[in-house]
């Protein structure tokens, strides 16, 4: 878009509360609510047929019943999250095992996941931008099992990307040597996703 | 709205609009399409939310003549190109028709055949958005069926469905799953959320159920 327009009679309404704006990402506008956006059907996958994977460029493929993946240690954990559709929510609060935990004793060379979900939801991200205490697969929300509208029972959660990268309803992580777009980002939407710099499409 | 060097949309796609106040504030939102592809002007649908920011400018301060920062169309997901077939089975709730009208329009530009049902819920009769407009296009055209429900007031002798959407009304208004529909589900999250789980516990294909979540929180 144009620099220096200015919409004539426009003031704005929505500033946002005291000390909150250096968390507020360009663009973006804060929610109480939690808004729910999918591209299809919430898939129900009971918890005796759930597994999650790791695959692909690894030794040897690890996989997790739903039993298994609650022994995990879990981490408790308060982020900001913002959605490429312009809402961003802050401070909430979620319980998930870290990837970093996932991909222990795992040996890989691989520079790239790709995150797959049931209905067949997929996102890209880069190997860096899911370790290192930057994602999760979260399991609990506020406290509560994590709602089937909003990803339950785990979705990937990666807060410091636009929020199409916190995959719901994750099944698994391939690790890949080279990167391959996901759902969204084959259909006009950023390949990294960082909110602070407005990365919401192609061409950003 | 007249929009230079528009490189046209896919029926269904949306675009960003973003208002800057004088001293450097800005406010983004998302508004789908209604118009037909094939048409020059550029139709979005503005639902006026009293709280809201951006659409009480859109809806009470803006004047023919001023001009809109637009980012677009954006979107390549729930979208219909005339090409693709159907049957065509569209459930909207509230404003969440655009999309949607954006499909049937095109697919009357297009001269397609396509077979369409369109089930559409409003609040009350005069809050159907293009009542006229899909009324005209139904009576000329036996493959465009239009099924409409009101969820809080009737006119008087209204014979219609009268309650919110739910998996009975979608068995009796649906295509048969063995027919295969592309089915594109726009409107208010619930809606969403009723219409899509039903549609897949009738039998039809998941992968071929779109949706769009619609209102004030920028779906």
């Amino acid at each position: 878009m144009g620099r220096g327009f200015i919409s004539r009679g426009f003031r704005g309404r929505r500033r946002e509360p005291e000390g909150t704006s250096e968390r507020v990402p360009p663009g973006q506008y804060l929610v109480d609510g939690f808004p729910v956006l999918s591209a299809g059907p919430t898939p129900r996958t009971p918890l005796s047929d759930w597994s999650f994977t790791i695959e692909g460029e690894v030794d040897g493929p690890q996989k997790w019943s739903w039993e298994e993946f609650q022994a995990l240690p879990s981490e408790r954990l308060t982020r900001d999250i913002h959605c490429v559709t312009k809402w961003s929510k802050l401070d909430t609060t979620w319980e998930g095992v870290s990837v970093d935990t996932l991909l222990e004793g795992v040996e890989t060379a691989a520079g790239y996941v790709l995150a797959y979900s049931d209905g067949g939801y997929t996102t890209n991200l880069p190997l860096e931008e899911v370790t290192g205490g930057k994602a999760w697969i979260a399991h609990t929300y506020e406290g509560e099992p994590l709602a089937p509208e909003h990803g339950g029972p785990a979705r990937l959660l990666v807060p410091h990307l636009y929020f199409w990268k916190s995959a719901k309803w994750v099944r698994g992580l391939r690790l890949m040597n080279g990167d391959e777009p996901g759902f969204w980002e084959s259909l006009g939407y950023h390949n990294f996703g960082d909110p602070w710099r407005e990365q919401r499409y192609w061409g950003d | 709205m007249d929009v230079p060097v528009w490189r046209g949309h896919r029926a269904g796609q949306h675009m960003d609009i973003r208002l800057t106040a004088e001293d450097g504030y800005q406010a983004e939102r998302s508004y789908s399409i209604a118009s037909a592809p094939e048409n020059d002007r550029v139709e979005l649908v503005v639902e006026r939310l009293d709280d809201g920011e951006v659409s009480p400018y859109l809806t009470d301060e803006l004047r023919v003549g001023d001009g809109l920062e637009l980012r677009g169309p954006v979107g390549g997901w729930f979208a219909w190109d005339a090409e693709e077939g159907g049957p065509l089975l569209l459930v909207a709730g509230g404003s969440g028709i655009a999309p949607l009208m954006a499909m049937v329009r095109h697919r009357e530009a297009a001269g397609s055949d396509t077979p369409v049902r369109l089930l559409y819920s409003s609040r009350s009769y005069p809050e159907i958005i293009f009542r006229g407009e899909l009324e005209t296009l139904a009576a000329g055209d036996g493959t465009l069926e239009v099924v409409h429900t009101l969820t809080r007031s009737r006119p008087e002798g209204w014979s219609g469905y009268d309650r919110r959407i739910d998996a009975e009304m979608l068995r009796e208004v649906a295509y048969q799953p063995e027919e295969r529909p592309l089915a594109f589900v726009c409107g208010p999250t619930p809606l969403v959320e009723t219409v899509a789980t039903a549609l897949v516990e009738l039998g039809h294909d998941p992968a071929r159920v779109k949706t769009e979540r619609f209102g004030p929180t920028g779906g």
